[in-house]
């Protein structure tokens, strides 16, 4: 124990003798730093290109956008105080918070909303993100807090899009985006500033103390560049990680250590993603919807999840988070009945003529290659798992794992499938236009099973159009239910995220949103703070 | 020799030409590309983003055309900017090699260190029990997978232990460390990687002395020597060790190139900025201007390596005759 760390724990005990346990209630102050971890270096922290977790994560810390989605998924103001829907859901007014600044101190003003919508739209910046700001027809200024944005036709899911991180157009206004320094030093209105960015290491970020919530407890954050999983396990296992995400069996088998119980605070909610199987709808095997419900009823989801997830996992119905406004809980959880399976399929004419146990028709054979990403194991078994099930019924599934980028531009792009196992991230808003809409199914677009039913496509534009949160349920709950009548996918599972915490942190909170949502008010007590704190500015 | 040196250095730049060719054909055709490794499977990203991307990349143009205008760069040396962040290639590499270099260079002295007094002891007790169990205990460093080894002794020096730091070069904010501290710090932090890619390096160097000291030893010069009356030390290290080291010195001299390249699968889980690790990223997000970089780099210091070490055998051995 340093000497420092005597007296800080002597400082302790005085103080609980001096003060009854009501005063003691604590009270946060400022200091430490906050240590995480990631397998790749952030690529570029400007908001318009971040389109990797790593440059995802810090940007949000550096910049903000005019709207956030908060503990309960609910759209709240960012920097704008609020904001007006009119005419229909074809224009909506933000007003700016007026107690803003940029890290160098001059004031966020509507003039830096407009410049970051210029460069969102502007057809020589490639950013990932264009694509929901090709609704807006215009931006108009009207003051130095306030803006109207008209859209060419309401697009409710247009509003979540203003979470988008705003730039300084002060500092932007001449500069070649993607050549810029300013990506190298960004300057945002974020809890944090960029502190120290060494390539291939680390990105230290520093407290803002003009944040207008308030300047974050936390003093330094930290972001280390760690490739190897194996490596970030054994770095957590020392206590030098202070969040992590595990896996399944690191979650349930490998921590369950005095060490892991006295430093790390585990925490389990479902993430932001669904696993699926994808029939490619063109087939001739998968354009009967009877064999789409036999293979859904082939296939036990709860065995998939008990193997590959020990458990850490749900059934999904649909293609919203489960426990969200716009997932629809009557819709039945899906049965596993092998039986009804063959029953189906023989209706659809399938049959095992030549007695080889795998199905006909017409002559040919119920036999079909079934294509993954290469690299994640867990999706892997969930492959072998359905091949096993499917054979049970008679159809024999070939499972083939493919390199990333290779399964992306060679299989889905190009739609040259016959079953794909994938995962979707899902968003905070329900709006799945781009991946079940009949018109999203070129090559390059995401409907790439080729689903097309016009209801769905008329309540997917009804969505769009749509501001309120019961109204928009109304209608994504029905498309809920009828895609699971028609299952273009079989949807099988929703995993949990698994992270961990250091427990010297307070004010850690679970919420629908995850824990990540309050940092800026996480802090810890003098006693406990494990990294050299800030001198005050 | 000038006429020797001219023709090699002529000869090898066709070879160099035909490398590069190569390389950048084979990474441009590989099956998915920059743009997929950013735009992934983000329904946000338009198709007109994509083909923005692409063009901003140049991958839009023929393979051939995109080839000629990266070698019209790169025979001005200049290897362009990368495609994950615009940083030059150059500066890229320039971060990463001291780096490496500093743990190769520092294991390659290790090895030296310890491969030598090992290669001697072993031919002087050749066929003992001793010598089995040094060469057992080397080829185990040879052929163990450098992953699986460095992972045991993180495992065990790190977390049961908790005497080494597991990953990187630095602790946290060690800029705000007196000088001394952050030595010290390094050197801490440089124990587990330099000692796992020593133990995988250190069978050639003690094989290879061991083998050319049994070689010295049952020289007549030896003999003669021990005739003489000299004493038992003085007969090795003076008279046969000396000889025993020339093919070393060689076996160094090839080795120096492979002390820039770094190991991808070792940095990677040392989590060590240094040429492996760039490589690896690189690959992954299919960042072409700094692979190719890269492999430039590997390909010229391959060629110098040859030629400096032809060049070397001839110094060494006057048997040999360079026109």
């Amino acid at each position: 124990m340093t000497l420092a760390a005597r007296f800080a724990s002597a400082a302790v005990l005085l103080s609980i003798f001096f003060f009854p346990p009501s005063l003691r209630a604590e009270t946060p102050s400022r200091g430490d730093a906050f240590v995480t971890a990631a397998i790749a270096e952030p690529s570029n922290l400007l908001p318009l290109f971040a389109s990797d977790s790593a440059s995802a994560e810090i940007s949000r810390l550096l910049f903000n956008g005019l709207v956030k989605y908060d503990k309960d998924l609910k759209l709240v103001g960012d920097l704008a105080a609020g904001w007006d829907v009119q005419a229909g859901g074809t224009v909506i007014v933000f007003h700016l918070r007026k107690n803003v600044v940029w890290q160098d101190g001059k004031p966020f003003t509507a003039a830096d909303v407009e410049f970051t919508f210029r460069k969102l739209t502007d057809p020589n910046v490639p950013t990932p993100y264009g694509g929901d700001f090709e609704a807006v027809k215009s931006l108009e200024v009207l003051g130095p807090h306030v803006l109207r944005v008209t859209y060419k036709e309401p697009f409710s899911p247009g509003l979540a899009s203003w979470s988008m991180g705003m730039l300084p157009k002060h500092l932007l206004e001449k500069e070649d985006l993607l050549k810029t320094a300013f990506a190298r030093r960004p300057v945002g209105t974020g809890p944090y500033k960029l502190g120290k960015w060494k390539t291939g290491e680390s990105v230290v970020l520093l407290a803002n103390d003009r944040y207008h919530e308030g300047r974050p407890w936390i003093d330094r954050y930290v972001y280390r560049v760690i490739p190897d999983q194996a490596t970030s396990f054994l770095e957590l296992q020392t206590g030098g990680l202070d969040l992590a995400g595990l896996t399944p069996l690191q979650f349930r088998r490998q921590t369950d250590t005095p060490f892991f119980r006295d430093t790390y605070r585990k925490y389990s909610y479902p993430s932001f993603s669904y696993v699926y199987l994808g029939w490619n709808l063109d087939h001739p095997f998968f354009s009967d919807v009877r064999v789409r419900e036999a293979l859904d009823l082939s296939i036990d989801r709860k065995e998939i999840i008990a193997v590959t997830l020990l458990g850490a996992g749900r059934t999904t119905t649909g293609p919203f988070l489960p426990g969200t406004w716009a997932y629809d809980e009557a819709v039945p959880e899906p049965a596993f009945d092998p039986a009804r399976a063959r029953r189906l399929l023989a209706e659809a004419g399938w049959k095992d003529s030549d007695g080889d146990g795998v199905l006909e028709k017409d002559g040919k054979p119920f036999s079909f290659t079934l294509i993954s990403n290469f690299g994640n194991d867990q999706r892997k078994q969930a492959c072998e798992i359905v091949q096993r099930r499917l054979a049970d019924v008679g159809i024999d599934a070939n499972v083939r794992l493919v390199e990333w980028g290779t399964f992306l531009k060679e299989f889905i792009d190009k739609r040259r499938f016959e079953a794909v196992c994938l995962a979707w991230q899902l968003g905070r808003d329900p709006d799945v236009y781009d991946i079940f809409h009949s018109s999203k199914r070129a090559p390059g677009q995401f409907n790439f099973v080729g689903y097309s039913n016009p209801e769905v496509d008329r309540l997917l534009e009804e969505g769009r159009r749509l501001f309120g949160e019961s109204e928009r349920a109304a209608v994504y709950k029905k498309a809920h239910a009828i895609l699971a009548r028609d299952r273009p996918y079989t949807f099988l599972y929703v995993p949990d995220a698994m992270p961990v915490v250091h427990r010297r942190f307070r004010e850690v909170e679970k919420a629908a949103a995850g824990i990540g949502h309050n940092f800026v008010r996480w802090w810890v007590p003098a006693g406990e703070r494990r990294y050299r704190s800030l001198r005050e500015a | 020799m000038g006429r020797y040196l001219a023709r090699r250095i002529a000869g090898a730049v066709p070879l160099l030409f035909g490398i590069t060719f190569l390389s950048f054909a084979v990474i441009h055709l590989a099956p998915g590309g920059p743009v997929e490794a950013k735009a992934g499977l983000n329904p946000k990203m338009t198709a007109q983003a994509r083909e923005k991307l692409a063009t901003l990349y140049g991958l839009d143009k023929p393979l051939v055309e995109r080839y000629r205008a990266w070698l019209g760069r790169a025979v001005r040396l200049d290897f362009g900017e990368s495609f994950a962040d615009g940083e030059k290639v150059s500066v890229k590499i320039g971060r990463a090699v001291p780096v490496t270099l500093l743990v190769s260079g520092l294991s390659l002295v290790l090895v030296l260190l310890v491969g030598i007094p090992l290669g001697v002891y072993s031919a002087v007790r050749a066929g003992t029990r001793a010598d089995s169990l040094v060469s057992g205990i080397v080829l185990f460093g040879f052929s163990a997978p450098t992953f699986w080894i460095a992972l045991g002794l993180m495992s065990f020096f790190g977390v049961t232990l908790q005497w080494l730091p597991v990953t990187g070069l630095h602790s946290l904010f060690h800029e705000e460390m007196a000088p001394l501290e952050r030595a010290v710090d390094l050197a801490w932090h440089l124990v587990l990687p330099v000692a796992v890619s020593a133990f995988a390096g250190l069978a050639a160097v003690t094989r290879f002395m061991r083998g050319s000291m049994l070689e010295a030893l049952s020289q007549n010069y030896v003999r003669a020597a021990r005739a003489k009356g000299l004493s038992e030390p003085r007969v090795l290290y003076r008279h046969a060790l000396r000889n025993a080291l020339l093919p070393v010195v060689t076996l160094v001299g090839l080795s120096v190139p492979g002390l820039l390249g770094g190991s991808v699968i070792f940095e990677s889980i040392f989590s060590i900025p240094g040429m492996g690790s760039l490589f690896y990223a690189s690959v992954f997000s299919r960042d072409y201007p700094v692979i190719m970089g890269i492999l430039v780099l590997g390909a010229v210091l391959t060629l110098v390596g040859n030629l400096l070490a032809d060049l070397a055998y001839a110094a060494v051995d006057p048997r040999i005759r360079l026109e």
